[in-house]
C-alpha cells in the first residue's frame, strides 16, 4: 500500500556541530484501521514525541513552531520541530535501539555533517541505516518549502522596521514573492553563505568561522555561562561601549575624513587593551560585546558578499539567531545603514530547522 | 563595523623611561643641520622623522691642460684627481618605544642647532597625548596631520622608491619572505591597516585614495580579547603563546563535525567550522597557548576573509598590509597569508612592506615638506645607514639589545638625478635586474659572504692608499671595516634585510659604507693609472684593426672588447697576474681568451650586422682603463663607421674600478685628439656620453671581481639617458661585464637587439655556469617580432 518513502514514522534529521535538529511529522488523519494496525513500536514513539515538550534533560519541543494542519504526501497532520545538543547524540541513538527502532524497516533521512559522523553508530548500535543527504539542498529545500506553507495562517518570512529604536521597532511579516536571487546566510556553529538563483540553482558563496558557535564558546570563557539563553540573557543586560572601543573614543566624534559615524565600532574588544577597563567591565557588557562582535561581522561580510554577487535580499537563518532579537535588529540595521538602503535584511520564524525540514522532504520524494 | 586607522591604544609605555642613556650620535644622526620634523606616535611606538644634510666627499677628476706635450711622457697621469666635499639631501626616520619618547625629545632639543624649524608634524594615536610634551621640550608648534592621510603618502613613498620594499610571506621557505620588484606603476593598490581595528583603503593615485570599508576586529581585539582571556597584558606575549597552541582545541574543525568521512566527501577536515565552538561547555579548562592561537585564527582569517572581498569588488590583486598586527611578526604574517590564499583562491596576494612601521612618520614628513615637494626628487635606501628588516645589529645600542624594543633606523639618500625604466626594456612590471637570488640560492649566499668578507682587507687597504695625504685615513677605514663586516654578519642571519640579497646589493651595501667614512672613490689612482697606460696603447690598436679586413676586423673587434673586460681589479683571479706582472698585456689577454671566442659564437652577430647598419647603439660600459680604452672605444669607432649612432653610458658615481662618467668624458676628449673618427662623431653629436644615473650612494652597482655596473638598466636610471634612448631610436644595446651582463640582465628582455658580453673572471661562478676560468659569455638576442 505504502512506498517505503511514506512508511511511518516521518522523521527529518539535521545533526549540527552544536545542535541537533529534529522534525516529525505526527498524522492525524489516521483510519481506525490504520490504528489497529499500527505496530506498539511506532504508537509510543508517536504519543512519547507529542504529548512531551521536553524529552530526557537536554531534548526541547518548540511548540511554538509547531505546523499544524499540514498536508504532506497526501496524509494530514502536524510538524513538530525538536532539537537537542550535538553531544547527546549518542544518548539519542541509544534510544532508537531502545524503543525498537530497526523494527519499523523505516529510513532516516539526515543531513548536516554528524550523519556521516554518526552513520556507524547508528548502524551498530541501533541497527538503523542512516540515507545522508548533502545540507546545503536540503536547507534550500526546507527554506522553499516552509515559506510556501506559511506558518499556520501567518506569514514565515519577516523584517525589522526601525531595527535601531527600541520604541519604534517593530517586526512586520514580509511576503517573499520574488525570492531569488536570494542571499541566504545560515548561521549555526560556523556560518554559510549561498546565493540563491532558482531553486535548483545555487551556489555556496562564503563561509565564516564566526558563528554561533563563537558567541556561545566565547561567552563561556568570558563570563563561565552554561547555556545560549543564559549567554543572551546577559547580552541583554550588558553594555558593549565599554568593552568596545568607537570611533568617537579615538577621534571625539565621527571621523569625517572617512565618513564614520562616532556610534560606529572601531576596535571590538578594543578597550580591553586597557588593565583599568579590563577591570570595570561587567559579566554582562562582555556578552554583549561578543554578541555585537559576531553579529556585526556576519553583517558585514554578508553584505559585502550581496555587494558581489549583485543581489539585495538577504535572508539570516539558522539557529544563533532563535530568541535572538538584539541580533536580528543589529543585522537588519547594520545591513540597512552600510548599505544606505540598498539591501534588506530578512528572517524566517523556523530559522534553524530548515536543513531538518529538507532531509523529511527527501524523504518523501517531494521535489 | 566601522574602522579606524589608529595604531593601537592601550598602550603598555605610559610610564616614562628617563632614565635609559642613549647612544646619541649612532641614532639620532645629524642632527645638527636638521631641519623639518615629523613625529609618528602610535600605541606603543614612536617614530621621530627628520630632514637634514650630509657633507662628504666625493672624487673628482679634472683634465691637464694639454697645451704642452708634456702629457705624451711616460709616468704622467692622464689626469688629476681631487678630492672634494659635496652636501647632499638625507632624511632620517628613528622608531623607538613611547618609553623613551621624553629622553629622545631632551637629546634633540640638546642637540638642535637649526632654529629655522618651528613647527613639528605630528599623527598617530598618541599624538594628542604627547602633544604638550613635544611642544614643550622642543618648543615647536604640534601640527596634527590626518592618520590615514599620512600613512598613505607614506606607503607611496616607499613604494616608488625602494625597488624590493614589499614581500610575500612564503611558509616553510628559507628565508620566508619573498621580495618583489615593485611595479613601475604602483596604483592601484588596496591598503588594509590592522591597528586596533582594520582599515580598508583603495589607492588610485598619488593624491587620490578612498576608505572603501573595514572591520572592527583587529589587533585591538587580539589584545584584548586575548587579555581577558589569558590574562596576558602585552601584545607581543599573547602573539608569542599563540605560537605554541594548538587550535584545533578549542576550534571547532569540519572533522568534528563530519568525522572521517571529510575525506571522503573532499573536504578538509582541519578547517575551522566554528572559532572557539570547543569551548561551549562549562567542564572544561582551556590552555592560554590554545586560546590565543584560536583567537589569533580567528581574527587573521576574518581579516584575511573581508580583504578579499573588498579586494574583489573593487577588482584588485595586489594588497598591501600594514598595522602594528601585521609590523614585523611573522606569526601574523603567516596567518593572514593563509587567510587570502584560501579566501582568494590564489588570486589575491597578501603583501608586505619592509618599512611598514614608517609610513606614518614619512608621510607626516611630507605632508610638511610639501612646498620643498620631496616627491620631485628620487630617493634611495642607505644601506650603511639603515637597520634592515627585523634587524638586531648589535652595534646599535646593545643595551637596550635586552629590551623588547629597540632604536630602528632608516636613511634615504636624495638621489641628484631622477631615476626611471629604461624604455628599451620588453616588460618593465617583470624586469628583475638580477640573476642569482642569494636570499634563495643558500650555497651561492655562502659563497659570495665569504668573498666579500675576504676581500675586505685588500678594500681597506686600498681605500687607505687612495688617500695618501689624510691623516686620519687609516682610522675612518678601520671603521669601515667594522661596519661592512658586522653587515656580512648581519646578512648571514638575515639575507632578508634589506630585501633580496644579490652581489649587487653586497657591493651597494659597501659603498654606502665607504662613502660613509669618506672613502668615495678608493679605486681612483688605479683607475688613473690604467686609463693613462691604455690611451698609450690606443693608436697601436686601431692601426692593426684598421690593417684587417672587413670580417677578420669584426671578430677582433668583438676578441678586443671581450678582452679588454678581462682588466678588472675587481676580480681577484687578474688582479693577481696585474700585480705581479704589469706588463701583462691586450695580447696576452687575448690569448688567455683563444680557443674560446669561436667564429661560431659570433657568427650570428656578424651576419646580422652585416645587414643596414644600425640607427643608434646603446653602449653600457664596464671598466676604466683596457677595457673602455682598447676594448670598447675600438668597437665603438667601427659602430660610427658604419653610420651607427651611439649612446656611451657610464656611472655617475665611482664603484671600484668602473669608468665613471667624468672620466670617460676625459678618455674620450683624449681618444679625439688622436683619432678623427671620434673626434668628429664627438663635435657632431653622434658620440654621445651619458650617465647612467647609478652611483654611490644612490644604488650603486659595479664590479668586484666582476666587471659589473649594473643599477643602470635596473629598475632605475637615469632620466636623461631614458630620454635620449628614445629620442635617438636606439636599436641596439650592448651590455658589457659580469655585473651588467651576467649577474643582472642575463635575462632581461629587451625590445630591440641586444649584445651582453663578458669575460667570467670569478672560478666558482664560471663552474657554475658549467665553464672554466675566462670562459666567455656572449649573447646576441633579436626581439621576437
Amino acid at each position: 500500500l505504502q512506498s517505503w518513502g511514506s512508511l511511518f514514522p516521518w522523521f527529518g534529521l539535521d545533526i549540527g556541530g552544536t545542535l541537533v535538529k529534529l522534525v516529525y511529522f505526527e498524522p492525524k488523519d489516521i483510519t481506525a484501521e490504520e490504528e489497529e494496525e499500527e505496530v506498539e513500536s511506532l504508537k509510543s514513539i508517536r504519543k512519547y514525541l507529542t504529548s512531551n515538550v521536553a524529552y530526557g534533560s537536554t531534548g526541547i519541543r518548540d511548540v511554538h513552531l509547531e505546523l499544524k494542519d499540514l498536508t504532506l504526501c497526501g496524509r494530514k497532520g502536524n510538524l513538530h520541530f525538536i532539537r537537542f545538543p550535538t553531544h547527546d547524540m549518542p544518548a539519542f541513538i541509544q534510544m532508537g535501539r531502545d524503543k525498537n527502532f530497526s523494527s519499523l524497516h523505516t529510513v532516516f533521512c539526515a543531513t548536516g555533517g554528524g550523519a556521516y559522523k554518526f552513520e556507524q553508530d547508528f548502524l551498530t548500535i541501533g541497527d538503523l541505516q542512516l540515507c545522508k543527504l548533502d545540507e546545503l539542498d536540503c536547507l534550500i529545500k526546507g527554506i522553499l518549502y516552509i515559506d510556501s506553507v506559511g506558518f499556520n495562517g501567518r506569514s514565515q518570512c519577516y523584517y525589522f522596521e526601525n531595527p535601531a529604536d527600541s520604541e519604534k521597532c517593530q517586526k512586520l511579516p514580509f511576503e517573499l514573492k520574488n525570492p531569488y536571487p536570494l542571499l541566504l546566510v545560515n548561521i549555526g556553529s560556523g556560518v554559510s553563505i549561498l546565493a540563491v538563483y532558482s531553486k535548483d540553482n545555487y551556489k555556496r558563496v562564503t563561509g565564516t568561522s564566526l558563528g554561533g558557535g563563537t558567541f556561545f564558546g566565547l561567552c563561556c570563557l568570558l563570563t563561565g555561562c552554561t547555556t545560549f539563553e543564559e549567554a543572551l540573557e546577559m547580552a541583554s543586560r550588558g553594555d558593549s561601549t565599554k568593552v568596545d572601543k568607537l570611533v568617537r573614543d579615538i577621534y571625539g566624534g565621527d571621523y569625517e575624513r572617512f565618513g564614520l559615524p562616532g556610534w560606529a565600532v572601531a576596535s571590538s574588544f578594543g578597550n580591553m587593551m586597557s588593565k583599568e577597563k579590563r577591570e570595570a567591565v561587567s559579566k554582562e557588557d562582555l556578552a554583549r560585546a561578543t554578541l555585537i562582535t559576531i553579529t556585526n561581522n556576519i553583517g558585514s561580510i554578508a553584505r559585502m558578499c550581496a555587494l558581489n554577487e549583485n543581489i539585495n535580499q538577504v535572508v539570516f537563518v539558522g539557529n544563533f539567531l532563535r530568541i535572538n532579537t538584539i541580533a536580528m535588529r543589529l543585522l537588519a540595521y547594520a545591513l540597512d545603514y552600510w548599505s544606505k538602503g540598498q539591501l534588506k535584511a530578512l528572517f524566517s520564524e523556523h530559522e534553524g530547522y530548515f536543513g531538518a525540514v529538507g532531509a523529511l522532504l527527501e524523504l518523501l520524494k517531494i521535489p | 563595523m566601522a574602522e579606524c586607522g589608529a595604531s593601537g591604544g592601550g598602550s603598555s609605555g605610559d610610564s616614562l623611561d628617563k632614565s635609559i642613556t642613549l647612544p646619541p650620535d649612532e641614532i639620532f644622526r645629524n642632527l645638527e643641520n636638521a631641519k623639518r620634523f615629523a613625529i609618528d606616535i602610535g600605541g606603543s611606538l614612536t617614530k621621530l622623522a627628520y630632514y637634514s644634510t650630509v657633507q662628504h666627499k666625493v672624487a673628482k677628476v679634472r683634465s691637464f691642460d694639454h697645451s704642452g706635450k708634456d702629457a705624451e711622457q711616460d709616468h704622467e697621469p692622464p689626469y688629476e684627481i681631487s678630492v672634494q666635499e659635496e652636501i647632499t639631501a638625507r632624511l632620517h626616520f628613528v622608531k623607538f618605544e613611547n618609553t623613551y619618547i621624553e629622553a629622545c625629545l631632551d637629546f634633540i632639543k640638546d642637540h638642535l642647532v637649526n632654529t629655522e624649524t618651528k613647527v613639528i608634524q605630528a599623527t598617530g594615536g598618541g599624538a594628542y597625548k604627547f602633544k604638550d610634551l613635544i611642544e614643550e621640550k622642543l618648543r615647536l608648534k604640534v601640527d596634527k596631520e590626518d592618520v590615514m592621510t599620512c600613512l598613505i603618502k607614506g606607503c607611496n613613498f616607499v613604494l616608488k622608491n625602494i625597488p624590493q620594499e614589499a614581500f610575500m610571506y612564503q611558509k616553510d621557505s628559507d628565508p620566508e619572505f619573498r621580495f618583489q620588484t615593485n611595479h613601475p606603476n604602483i596604483f592601484p593598490y588596496l591598503l588594509v591597516n590592522i591597528g586596533s581595528g582594520v582599515s580598508i583603503v583603495k589607492v588610485e593615485t598619488e593624491d587620490r585614495f578612498e576608505w572603501v570599508g573595514g572591520s572592527s576586529i583587529g589587533g585591538g581585539t587580539f589584545w584584548g580579547l586575548g587579555a581577558l582571556l589569558t590574562k596576558t597584558k602585552k601584545f607581543d606575549e599573547l602573539l608569542h603563546l599563540a605560537s605554541k597552541g594548538q587550535h584545533a582545541n578549542v576550534d571547532m574543525l569540519v572533522q568534528d563535525i563530519y568525522g572521517g568521512a571529510h575525506q571522503t566527501l573532499g573536504l578538509s577536515g582541519n578547517l575551522i567550522a566554528s572559532s572557539f565552538g570547543k569551548s561551549a561547555t562549562a567542564d572544561r579548562e582551556f590552555s592560554k597557548e590554545d586560546m590565543a592561537k584560536s583567537l589569533l585564527h580567528m581574527i587573521s582569517n576574518d581579516i584575511g576573509q573581508l580583504a578579499c572581498l573588498y579586494a574583489r569588488l573593487h577588482c584588485l590583486d595586489r594588497v598591501y598590509f600594514g598595522g602594528f598586527f601585521i609590523r614585523g611578526h611573522p606569526v601574523t604574517m603567516r596567518t593572514i597569508t593563509y587567510s587570502i590564499n584560501f579566501f582568494s583562491k590564489g588570486e589575491v596576494q597578501a603583501l608586505f612592506l619592509r618599512h611598514e612601521g614608517y609610513l606614518g612618520a614619512i608621510g607626516a614628513f611630507l605632508k610638511g615638506a610639501e612646498q620643498d615637494n620631496p616627491n620631485q626628487y628620487s630617493w634611495g635606501e642607505n644601506y650603511a645607514g639603515s637597520s634592515g628588516l627585523m634587524s638586531t645589529s648589535p652595534e646599535l645600542c646593545p643595551t637596550q639589545r635586552t629590551r623588547s624594543g629597540t632604536f630602528d633606523l632608516l636613511e634615504m639618500d636624495r638621489l641628484e638625478r631622477p631615476l626611471v625604466n629604461l624604455p628599451l626594456l620588453l616588460d618593465p612590471s617583470s624586469y628583475v635586474p638580477d640573476t642569482v637570488d642569494l636570499t634563495d640560492d643558500a650555497l651561492a649566499r655562502k659563497y659570495w659572504l665569504t668573498c666579500f668578507e675576504e676581500a675586505l682587507d685588500g678594500v681597506v687597504k686600498r681605500a687607505v692608499a687612495s688617500q695618501p695625504e689624510s691623516a686620519d685615513a687609516a682610522e675612518r677605514a678601520e671603521k669601515f671595516r667594522q661596519k661592512y663586516w658586522s653587515k656580512l654578519q648581519t646578512l648571514r642571519h638575515q639575507p632578508f634585510a634589506y630585501g633580496t640579497l644579490t652581489v649587487r646589493s653586497l657591493l651597494d651595501t659597501r659603498e654606502h659604507c665607504l662613502n660613509e667614512f669618506s672613502f668615495p672613490d678608493p679605486y681612483s689612482k688605479v683607475k688613473q693609472k690604467e686609463n693613462g697606460i691604455a690611451l698609450k696603447c690606443f693608436q697601436g690598436v686601431v692601426h692593426a684593426l684598421d690593417s684587417l679586413g672587413w670580417e677578420e676586423r669584426q671578430l677582433a673587434l668583438v676578441k678586443g672588447l671581450l678582452a679588454g673586460n678581462v682588466f678588472d681589479w675587481g676580480a681577484k683571479a687578474v688582479s693577481d697576474v696585474l700585480e705581479s706582472d704589469p706588463q701583462f698585456g691586450f695580447e696576452e689577454a687575448k690569448r688567455k681568451l683563444q680557443g674560446r671566442t669561436s667564429r661560431g659564437s659570433c657568427a650570428g652577430c656578424c651576419s646580422q650586422r652585416q645587414g643596414p647598419p644600425h640607427k643608434c647603439a646603446l653602449i653600457f660600459a664596464d671598466n676604466s682603463g683596457i677595457d673602455i680604452i682598447l676594448g670598447v672605444f675600438p668597437f665603438v669607432r667601427e659602430l660610427l663607421f658604419r653610420g651607427t649612432e651611439v649612446i656611451l653610458a657610464c656611472n655617475s658615481g665611482p664603484a671600484l674600478n668602473d669608468v665613471t662618467y667624468n672620466e670617460s668624458l676625459i678618455v674620450a676628449d683624449r681618444i679625439a685628439a688622436m683619432d678623427p673618427v671620434v673626434h668628429s662623431a664627438l663635435q657632431e653629436e653622434r658620440l654621445l656620453l651619458v650617465q647612467t644615473g647609478s652611483s654611490s650612494p644612490s644604488s650603486a652597482p659595479y664590479s668586484l671581481w666582476v666587471g659589473w655596473t649594473c643599477a643602470v638598466l635596473p629598475v632605475r636610471l637615469d632620466q636623461g639617458l631614458a630620454v635620449l634612448a628614445r629620442e635617438r631610436g636606439a636599436d641596439l644595446v650592448v651590455i658589457e661585464g659580469m655585473g651588467r651582463a651576467v649577474h643582472t640582465n642575463y635575462h632581461a628582455a629587451l625590445r630591440c637587439e641586444s649584445l651582453k658580453l663578458a669575460v667570467v673572471k670569478n672560478a666558482w661562478l664560471a663552474e657554475r655556469l658549467g665553464g672554466r676560468l675566462f670562459s666567455v659569455i656572449f649573447k646576441y638576442e633579436v626581439p621576437a617580432e
